[in-house]
């Protein structure tokens, strides 16, 4: 099933004659409105005329996800607040999140991409959608409730967390669709053991999930004890929230990205050269349609590639393929997003803590764990066990408070976090390993 | 009046309890009396030694987390209800006991028990003041 036959098979020359047209559009308009574009455009010596074709888009400069918050809040809006709707927010490094702004037509956007998504995944009217992405300034809940509204299915609005709840609506309504986290949805196949539901024999044919890197090994896992189809969706609330790219249930195999909306590149992360199409480097994401918050080349730190060749479901957008890491150092835990440095600012404002720390991020059954180790010194230690108690609990809370993310804090003997060539290794991911 | 304990840190490691106490014989200190409060992820080694001060620093040395921490050595008969009437005497008058120990050796006929108090000061006031012997820090360890 295809939502928009329309512009979702649309001829490759289609497609790129409308981006074209598009990206030269979206490249006058941040021009004109956003000072930050037009400072980076003269710094690179490029004036929006220069862009004639769609190999000019390598000329243009880099966003970072740094510039937004060196914009913070609004700064890279490119049009007034009165014409922007809904502002949506992740997470950032210092407790200052990313802000993006929606306009009435960038809703309108979403929410057909989000609709596509969903009948590309095997969802559609008639269906009752569980949806138990976090409703907020996240933009999964949200975005996924628009677009399950958009085809016709009957949304729950579950929002995550209160797990026996979930199984219990999950039974009594008759939930047909899954929208959460990988990991959550395995997390609630758990739980239903336990209590003797048998989340196989429920209605449950279809979960979308995102948010969150997973394997294929995953997949298999979720797909077995759930007894669904498992869909992977890609997004992110720079682009746009989830969305941005979704597999088909047909193929399962890679994701499309919405190319009347968005153009993704494959570039190398190290030297920013735009890679040949197969191979593999960061994604770099132009929105090409977007009113409130237009970003030009941004730089995801995704690491994937394109894959251009004709897909069985008719489809003709590219996909990219599964997520396989990250060009930077974010951690995703579940769903929240975590830079290390994030919690280097936290232990650097209690008094007396110095940043000697190392995270050890673990997959235990199905949740992803995040363990804090932080070295004690003469100034910290303390005779009484309750002192140090008290010093773990306040790391621990700061990090929640800040980050939104629980996690254990251990102390350790000073010198005991493991330095390699003078550098400390910050962070040991054992979830490759175990998913 | 106060004696001086030495308190570090370890975490709950095998072999790490070895190391101190390695570490502080290998130096030739001697240990007089220990206790260890441990939660799941780390303990807090507490001892009175002969030679806090070449004990804080060989331990030091050896990248040991160390604090010293005035303490008070009470002694207490050792008969049965001895030790039940001294904190009741505590009770009575507010102080707060942050953690106690027993020593290893007797002084006499008594026992003795080292104990942290959050108000060192008001502590040995009370002890005092109803005759209750305190050991001064040099006897303890040389005890």
């Amino acid at each position: 099933m295809i939502w928009n036959d329309e512009f979702e098979t649309l001829p490759r020359e289609a497609i790129e004659s409308l981006q074209l047209k598009r990206l030269q559009q979206v490249v006058e308009r941040v021009y004109a409105t956003v000072p930050f574009y037009q400072e980076s455009f003269k710094k690179a010596g490029i004036t929006p005329a220069d862009v004639k074709s769609l190999d000019d888009l390598q000329k243009l400069p880099f966003t970072l996800k740094q510039d937004m918050r060196d914009n913070y809040p609004y700064g890279l809006f490119a049009v007034p607040l009165e014409q922007i709707v809904r502002i949506h927010a992740s997470s950032g490094t210092t407790g200052k999140p990313t802000v993006v702004g929606y306009t009435r037509r960038d809703i309108e956007t979403w929410t057909e991409l989000m609709a596509r998504s969903f009948v590309a995944a095997g969802a559609n009217k008639g269906d009752v959608i569980h949806n138990a992405y976090g409703y907020g300034l996240f933009t999964g809940g949200l975005g996924a409730h628009y677009g399950a509204e958009r085809v016709g299915a009957s949304v729950i609005p579950m929002s995550g967390g209160n797990t026996k709840k979930q199984l219990m609506i999950m039974q009594d309504f008759g939930s047909t669709v899954l929208t959460c986290t990988p990991s959550y949805s395995l997390f609630l196949a758990e739980v239903a053991a336990e209590e003797g539901i048998d989340i196989k024999n429920l209605k449950l044919k279809v979960g979308i999930l995102g948010a969150e890197p997973w394997s294929e090994k995953m997949r298999q896992e979720i797909e077995e004890k759930l007894n669904i189809k498992a869909i992977d969706i890609y997004g992110l609330s720079e682009i746009l929230g989830p969305g941005v790219g979704i597999e088909c249930v047909e193929a399962q195999n890679g994701l499309h990205i919405w190319e009347d909306h968005f153009i993704p590149e494959i570039i190398n992360p190290e030297t920013g050269e735009v890679l040949p199409v197969g191979e593999k480097g960061e994604l770099v994401i132009t929105t090409i349609t977007k009113e409130g918050i237009p970003l030009i080349r941004y730089r995801t730190r995704d690491i994937t590639r394109l894959i251009k060749e004709p897909c069985i479901c008719g489809r003709t957008h590219a996909r990219i393929e599964r997520l396989s890491g990250r060009s930077d150092d974010m951690l995703i835990i579940r769903g929240v997003n975590v830079f290390p440095s994030q919690i280097e600012s936290v232990l650097f404002n209690i008094e007396g803590v110095e940043p000697h720390y190392q995270l050890i991020v673990e997959r235990e059954g199905n949740l992803d764990t995040l363990e804090v180790q932080v070295e004690v010194n003469e100034q910290t230690f303390s005779d009484e066990i309750k002192e140090l108690q008290n010093l773990s609990n306040k790391i621990r809370k700061d990090i929640k408070d800040l980050l939104g993310v629980t996690c254990k804090v251990r102390l350790v003997e000073p010198k005991s976090i493991t330095r390699s060539e003078g550098k400390a290794v910050r962070v040991i991911d054992n979830r490759q390993k175990s998913s | 009046m106060k004696v001086e304990q030495i308190s570090i840190f370890i975490e709950n490691k095998s072999g790490r309890l070895a190391e101190v106490s390695g570490v502080l014989g290998d130096a030739g200190v001697n240990i007089r009396a220990l206790s260890l409060a441990d939660t799941s992820d780390f303990g807090i080694l507490r001892l009175i030694v002969n030679d806090t001060d070449l004990a804080f620093k060989v331990l030091r040395e050896q990248n040991f987390t160390v604090s010293k921490t005035e303490v008070i050595g009470v002694e207490v008969p050792d008969s049965p209800g001895g030790l039940s009437s001294l904190l009741q005497t505590l009770d009575k008058n507010n102080i707060n006991v942050e953690y106690m120990y027993a020593f290893v050796e007797r002084s006499g006929d008594n026992a003795v028990i080292i104990f942290r108090f959050d108000d060192v000061d008001a502590a040995i006031e009370v002890l005092k003041n109803n005759n209750i012997k305190i050991i001064e820090g040099k006897k303890l360890t040389s005890i």
